[in-house]
């Protein structure tokens, strides 16, 4: 498909802007050339990007199982809110006594996720996951420095971990130690034994872990890190198992971050924007960022490890997810957790009887295929079988995701789905099935009914070709 | 209560069966009942209509402001009905980061054009797919330059005061020493500067926090002759008409793009964009979509350069990040098409003209500019009669003004949206307040 700058035409424009009302003033010093962007009429610039829409797959054009990514539907009242003038007209340096709503949705949200999370305070600030959880590390270093702890410099991290923990805790200029899963894909508690000591800074999990599965030990793995002096944080990733059903900060967690774009509906977005708030409880809440709903009951500020964004967050989108949540309500929050759980049980018992599952017991809301076994058979690896579900009209699952799996994928249906879209589906990985099993060789070059083959990734990495050229 | 499951009874006791379970309950049995929490602190959930009533009763808590004079990293601009026709399109919505390339191509694509779009502003070599905000490119920035014998950053005293906390707080995570220049009259002042070794970058932003034009070629000199790198933070509108930062020697050119067709929204979501020369690309944070072809040689894109990023590298990624602001990237691509570059050129070009006027008009009053020498579309003044009369003036008109800066200084901004009618009824309140 043609670029929009190859349909840009010299000469065409939109009439946006009136004529100015002022004197003309231009800088002494001007860019010697402008900037070459697509000159275009509305109505082309329309269809460039309806023809985009055709080629994006999104939760509203299928079945969408991206394991560890929660793609359940994306309520439209939640958009519709978040437009509202009110919230979206609003500078974020208006006077306090001017922005009175803005402040009690913030309130309000925090009020939600702290009960939720089991946690004491909250700062919504962090605009994803991964930001959430470097905000949760500084929380940690600062609270060990604040009591002059300062060998505690390590943060252990399980090796099917999601690929943020580990570098978050980096970031946040911790040293990383691996510490490899048990036989049952949970924690070692031996491993974490011999690896918590005076050196520890904390641990980094998510409950359920990556492969689906709750951890039974999970009380005992806090203490432990807890006995050592370490503080537990919860990667909320996988929050959408649980909620109103057990509060992390039941389980022993001391800080935990929630993706609002995952759990609580908020769109994508094709990548972002999301928003990762990070709860506390109340002996890590000196050590929150400032934040003006937060300001005025701080007595403390110099403890704070400061900002980690302008402003307060990505409000935009905790206005949706508040909207959400209030829908929602105390029935409605363990109501998508339940069914979450029970849709992921649901398939997985129609699917592994063509393909094994990694960890053979119920899951909570995903779970991972193993297809190393058929790999080794028939040639065919998990990335041939995603690209096959491809051309029976699924989103393929999670690939090659937790590392700890070989060839891995990880499906997630979500709440949101009915019974019929999850029958299909099964249908239609059965067809995948019995094309490996008659004609294994066709998935290699799957999928066929792409607007595009398979891209070659290789060459795409070697001459990066990162931006279109004009002048070619 | 509200809620989006399909699932009727009858499913719910099929899909049980299925799986041998005897109860809802039993999905449960792994995790230790005694935490397993039956008192939840929430108020039920509500119908549609009434979560409608609720929160539109929130939002008419706040103040929309017909008229604002305040910026200070958010932008009252207009933005074109084109804009949130196509990025409410809800394919673009509804998916997620372009895992899989062949049913992701127009947002692989879509990414794409923005990145040339940066690349075409900066004058830059090589743009991400976003990071999430101006402050956190800013401080992104800051990490890549960051070398083993190479630990501190000088931060010009005239940045945005978020971005500077921002910066602080990185790089007190990555071990990196924050050092801030000098400052004369409301510009960066390099005096006492110590070109050595230890220094890997300089911070500067372009126009800087009180609207002022920098001498961006000037500090670049400096900076390179320390063997460090130069990260300009730029206002993209002003990139319509101002030299582009690589012209004036930047390595890397960072920016908060909520200007670029995006609401003021209380503060976000923003968009953060980040650009640098072909020598720094792979030490670039974030996604970046790369043009290959396909196995029948067509045209095709892909998220590349993965090597850099956290799902491969772990705790040696050159970021943490995994989740951007891809739909707000294409809102400022498809914001940048609407205007076409004339289009953006007058939208900068109104801008700096209706705060000239506006500065010239506010000084015949005695409101005049605290700094001498070249703006872009923002400005201070000193307040004759104090800033809170002053704001508290406009406000009773309905006029949101400037940012006080202290008890005696305001902060103003004027974009392509302030009429000369609405500047010449702020000059007349703050005469009435005299």
């Amino acid at each position: 498909m043609e670029l929009i700058f190859e349909k840009s035409m010299e000469g065409r424009q939109q009439s946006i802007l009136p004529a100015c009302d002022v004197p003309i003033y231009l800088p002494s010093q001007t860019r010697e050339t402008l900037p070459k962007l697509p000159q275009l009429t509305e109505n082309e610039l329309s269809r460039h990007y309806t023809a985009l829409a055709k080629r994006t797959f999104g939760v509203n054009d299928g079945f969408y199982p991206l394991g560890s990514c929660t793609m359940k539907y994306n309520p439209k009242i939640n958009d519709e809110m978040a437009s509202l003038p009110g919230f979206a007209s609003i500078h974020p340096l208006q006077p306090a006594h001017t922005v009175e709503g803005c402040l009690e949705v913030m309130t309000l949200a925090q009020q939600f996720l702290a009960e939720i999370t089991g946690m004491d305070g909250v700062t919504l600030q962090p605009a994803a996951g991964a930001h959430g959880e470097f905000t949760g590390m500084m929380l940690i270093k600062a609270y060990h420095e604040s009591r002059g702890d300062d060998k505690r410099k390590k943060i252990i991290v399980p090796d099917s971990a999601h690929g943020t923990n580990p570098a978050s805790a980096t970031m946040a200029g911790f040293e990383v130690v691996n510490i490899p899963s048990a036989g049952d894909g949970c924690v070692d508690l031996d491993a974490l034994r011999r690896v918590c000591q005076d050196d520890t800074a904390g641990l980094m999990l998510t409950n359920p872990n990556t492969l689906g599965l709750f951890d039974p030990h999970i009380l005992e793995i806090t203490r432990i890190v807890h006995d050592a002096g370490g503080i537990c944080y919860y990667d909320g990733a996988n929050l959408n198992a649980i909620m109103g059903i057990v509060r992390p900060g039941d389980m022993g967690f001391d800080c935990v971050h929630v993706n609002l774009h995952k759990s609580f509906s908020t769109p994508h977005g094709g990548g972002g924007p999301g928003s990762g708030p990070v709860g506390c409880k109340a002996f890590l809440q000196p050590f929150l960022p400032n934040s003006i709903v937060e300001q005025e009951k701080r007595a403390n500020q110099d403890l704070s490890i400061g900002k980690v964004r302008s402003f307060y967050g990505n409000f935009l989108v905790i206005v949706r997810a508040l909207t959400y949540m209030l829908t929602l309500g105390r029935e409605g929050i363990p109501a998508v957790a339940y069914h979450a759980v029970l849709h992921a049980n649901y398939m997985m018992a129609q699917l592994k009887e063509m393909f094994p599952v990694a960890y053979d017991r119920p899951c909570m809301h995903e779970f991972v295929l193993d297809l190393s076994s058929i790999k080794q058979k028939t040639g065919v690896s998990a990335l041939d079988v995603a690209k096959g579900l491809q051309d029976v009209g699924i989103h393929p699952p999670t690939m090659y995701f937790p590392l700890i799996v070989q060839e891995a994928l990880m499906v997630e249906p979500t709440e949101t789905e009915s019974k019929e879209t999850m029958d299909e589906a099964v249908e239609a990985f059965k067809k995948v099935y019995e094309t490996i099993q008659k004609e294994p060789h066709l998935l290699r070059q799957a999928p066929y009914k792409g607007v595009i083959s398979r891209p070659d990734e290789v060459t795409a990495a070697r001459k990066p070709r990162i931006h279109y050229f004009y002048d070619k | 209560m509200g809620h989006y499951i399909p699932t009727t009874d009858r499913e719910k006791k099929d899909m049980l069966a299925a799986i041998g379970m005897m109860d809802m309950q039993a999905l449960f049995s792994s995790v230790p009942s005694h935490i397993l929490a039956d008192r939840w602190d929430l108020p039920a959930g509500l119908s549609e209509l009434e979560v409608r009533a609720k929160m539109e009763k929130m939002a008419d808590k706040n103040k929309v402001f017909s008229s604002i004079f305040r910026g200070a990293g958010a932008y009252n601009h207009y933005i074109p009905a084109i804009v949130k026709a196509i990025t409410g399109k809800e394919e673009f919505l509804t998916a997620y980061t372009p895992y899989q390339a062949e049913i992701s191509q127009g947002l692989l694509q879509s990414i794409f054009e923005y990145q040339t779009d940066i690349c075409q502003l900066t004058g830059m070599d090589a743009s991400n797919a976003s990071v999430y905000d101006g402050a956190t490119a800013a401080a992104e920035a800051v990490a890549m330059c960051k070398e083993r014998k190479k630990n501190t950053v000088i931060v010009s005293k005239t940045i945005k005061p978020d971005t500077l906390e921002v910066i602080k707080t990185y790089c007190r995570g990555n071990g990196m020493e924050v050092v801030l220049t000098g400052e004369k009259e409301g510009r960066t002042h390099l005096q006492g500067f110590a070109p050595d070794d230890s220094i890997a970058c300089v911070y500067v932003e372009q126009p800087n926090f009180f609207g002022l034009i920098e001498d961006v070629s000037a500090l670049a000199e400096v900076t390179h002759q320390a063997g460090a790198k130069l990260i300009v933070g730029c206002n993209p509108i002003s990139l319509g008409i101002l030299p582009t930062p690589a012209s004036c020697g930047a390595d890397i050119a960072v920016g908060e793009g909520q200007s670029l067709g995006i609401p003021m929204g209380f503060g976000g979501p923003y968009l953060g964009f980040m650009a640098c020369k072909y020598d720094l690309v792979r030490k670039l944070p974030g996604r970046i979509v790369g043009e290959t072809v396909d196995q029948k040689g067509q045209r095709a894109f892909v998220l590349t350069l993965q090597a850099r990023e956290q799902h491969i590298k772990r705790e040696k990624a050159s970021s943490n990040i995994c989740s951007n602001e891809a739909l707000c990237a294409m809102t400022a691509a498809v914001y940048l098409a609407a205007l076409g570059a004339t289009g953006l050129r007058e939208v900068a070009v109104q801008c700096t003209s209706k705060a000239h006027y506006l500065a010239t008009e506010l000084s015949k009053i005695g409101y005049t500019p605290l700094y001498p020498g070249a703006f872009f579309h923002e400005f201070v003044t000193i307040c004759p009669k104090g800033a809170q009369n002053a704001l508290d003036a406009l406000e009773q008109a309905d006029i949101l003004g400037g940012l006080p800066l202290d008890e005696n200084t305001i902060l103003w901004c004027t974009t392509e949206k302030n009429s000369k009618e609405d500047m010449d009824k702020l000059v007349a309140v703050l005469k009435e307040v005299g």
